[in-house]
């Protein structure tokens, strides 16, 4: 039996088309972009095509797509560059407390460095109130970070109302758009963002690259210094072959976008009811529709999310526990904690996101899998026995 | 993070595991807020520990180490029992990351909880 992976929210395989794409750069065009000659400027013409595409999806120019190494770097160049350009009209940032903790830190960091920063809530299907943005406005807010798309439990927010109060406000506004670029819209005008982060490997295009898009005229400045390169925002010579595989992967992901959302929708539907009704004492984490089409968090009571993970892994099924980025911490998903999951049932959670290499076959050996699995843990859990020592005395 | 062979043998296949029908001691460790909780039971006859079985809600590495350490005091006098300590648990299974050696701690306080209940038992 082969290898399930339903991770997807982790990382994703690179696709095939995408391998080739790049490995003709890294074989045939080694050129460094930046110079006159053919062969520099065959990988000068390839960057620009990447660019091209990615600037098409989204609806920008390409001058406002700054290559970076990843959702990190975007995420960090946005708040950074921008605490630092404006630093002379205010101290206050606004963001949420479900962001991923490539903005979360990085806010953190600026805290120590004397910046103010508001950490919304978020209600208990983990969406944010926009409504609770525009109260957080204060006379010295220069920057508002949501995230479009969770990574943890897939809740997808309402940016694009979080959008026009930025913008009748003039501030700028920074969306964390890791999970749903190329897989959900994101045309920036109709997001009204003034900045997007992005990463490539979470659509099926290769690691270490990703995008920020800067709006034209917004105020940011650079954390990196060295060449011209990328508008001078994030100097160093272009990864050619990365920016090249992520441009394709984007056109693939982008072309099927809907198509696949479906598809993830109908199987995660069928995944949910088929747990649902052979699982009892579950929950499910985040909102039943504004959601990821391929996300589901669940919550199994009485049991360990990583006991849960190495056990599905004896049936070959990749699944996670929360975020694939807090996996060595201890302490339970801030995630759940922020949509009012107790640190007992937030230990419980295990996350499933599926992706364009999963069938309905994976679904039912999942299916197969999961009772059993659950069943056997709590076959020898205090949590669980206590439980039904309580529930046999109610009579 | 990554746990060794042996750590994931006994995660796999744990020993002892259940409840223990008339046990001599019982210890119970931790609390479901941290993630982990062991209860750990054991049958003494003379001054030997004839049984040991758990129950553990933990991961990975709490299961392996409620396995192990019952495995390691099945047989032992009391008096040896009290001198296993969460590092010879921990070296038993082939090390455990740091990050999970708490979950050897465990299996040494729930070893030592069961051990102090049987005195208790014993002097009441």
């Amino acid at each position: 039996m082969g290898r399930i992976y339903m991770d997807n929210n982790a990382t994703t395989p690179v696709r095939p088309e995408v391998a080739e794409a790049m490995m003709e750069m890294l074989k045939g065009c080694y050129g460094n972009p930046s110079t006159l000659y053919c062969i520099g400027q065959e990988a000068h013409v390839a960057l620009g095509h990447a660019r091209d595409i990615i600037a098409g999806i989204i609806g920008a120019t390409p001058d406002e797509v700054v290559f970076t190494s990843g959702g990190t770097e975007s995420d960090n160049l946005a708040i950074f560059g921008v605490a630092r350009a404006m630093k002379k009209k205010g101290n206050h940032i606004i963001t949420t407390k479900i962001e991923h903790h490539a903005v979360l830190n990085t806010c953190k960091a600026l805290e120590r460095e004397g910046w103010s920063v508001t950490y919304l809530p978020v209600d208990d299907q983990g969406i944010l109130d926009p409504a609770s943005v525009e109260r957080a406005i204060t006379d010295t807010t220069v920057l508002i970070s949501v995230m479009h798309a969770n990574n943890e439990i897939g809740t997808i927010q309402p940016i694009a109302e979080i959008g026009k109060i930025a913008k009748a406000r003039k501030i700028i506004f920074h969306t964390d758009a890791v999970q749903s670029f190329a897989k959900l819209p994101t045309n920036v005008d109709e997001l009204g963002v003034d900045l997007m982060s992005t990463s490539s490997h979470k659509i099926y295009g290769p690691k270490g690259v990703g995008f920020l898009y800067v709006r034209k005229g917004t105020k940011i400045l650079p954390m990196l210094f060295g060449g011209h390169q990328e508008r001078s925002l994030r100097p160093g010579t272009e990864n050619v072959p990365g920016i090249v595989g992520f441009g394709r992967a984007a056109e693939l992901m982008h072309a099927e976008a809907e198509e696949e959302e479906a598809r993830l929708r109908k199987m995660r539907d069928r995944l949910w009811e088929g747990i649902h009704a052979t699982v009892p004492h579950i929950r499910l984490h985040g909102h039943p529709e504004k959601r990821l089409a391929g996300t589901i968090n669940v919550g199994f009571e009485f049991v360990e999310g990583e006991s849960l993970i190495l056990r599905l892994d004896e049936y070959g099924i990749c699944v996670a526990s929360g975020s694939a980025c807090t996996s060595d911490v201890l302490e339970p998903s801030h995630v759940l904690s922020a949509i009012g999951i107790p640190p007992e049932g937030a230990h419980g959670a295990l996350r499933i996101s599926l992706g364009r290499e999963n069938t309905e076959d994976d679904v039912d050996r999942l299916l197969d899998a999961l009772p059993k699995v659950v069943e056997d843990l709590r076959s020898f859990s205090p949590l669980y026995k206590e439980y039904m020592r309580e529930k046999k005395a109610a009579g | 993070m990554a746990y060794s062979a042996k750590v994931m043998e006994h995660f796999k296949s744990p020993r002892n595991v259940g409840e223990m029908a008339d046990p001599s001691g019982v210890g119970k460790v931790g609390n479901p807020v941290c993630g982990d909780i062991m209860e750990l039971y054991i049958k003494v006859e003379g001054d030997t520990i004839v049984d040991a079985k758990f129950q553990t809600f933990g991961c990975g590495a709490a299961i392996a180490t409620s396995s192990m350490v019952t495995e390691m005091v099945k047989g032992k006098k009391i008096d040896e029992a009290l001198t296993i300590s969460n590092a010879m648990v921990a070296e038993a299974l082939g090390g455990l990351p740091p990050i999970k050696m708490h979950c050897s701690v465990l299996a040494e306080e729930a070893l030592k909880s069961a051990i102090t209940d049987y005195y208790t038992k014993k002097s009441a």
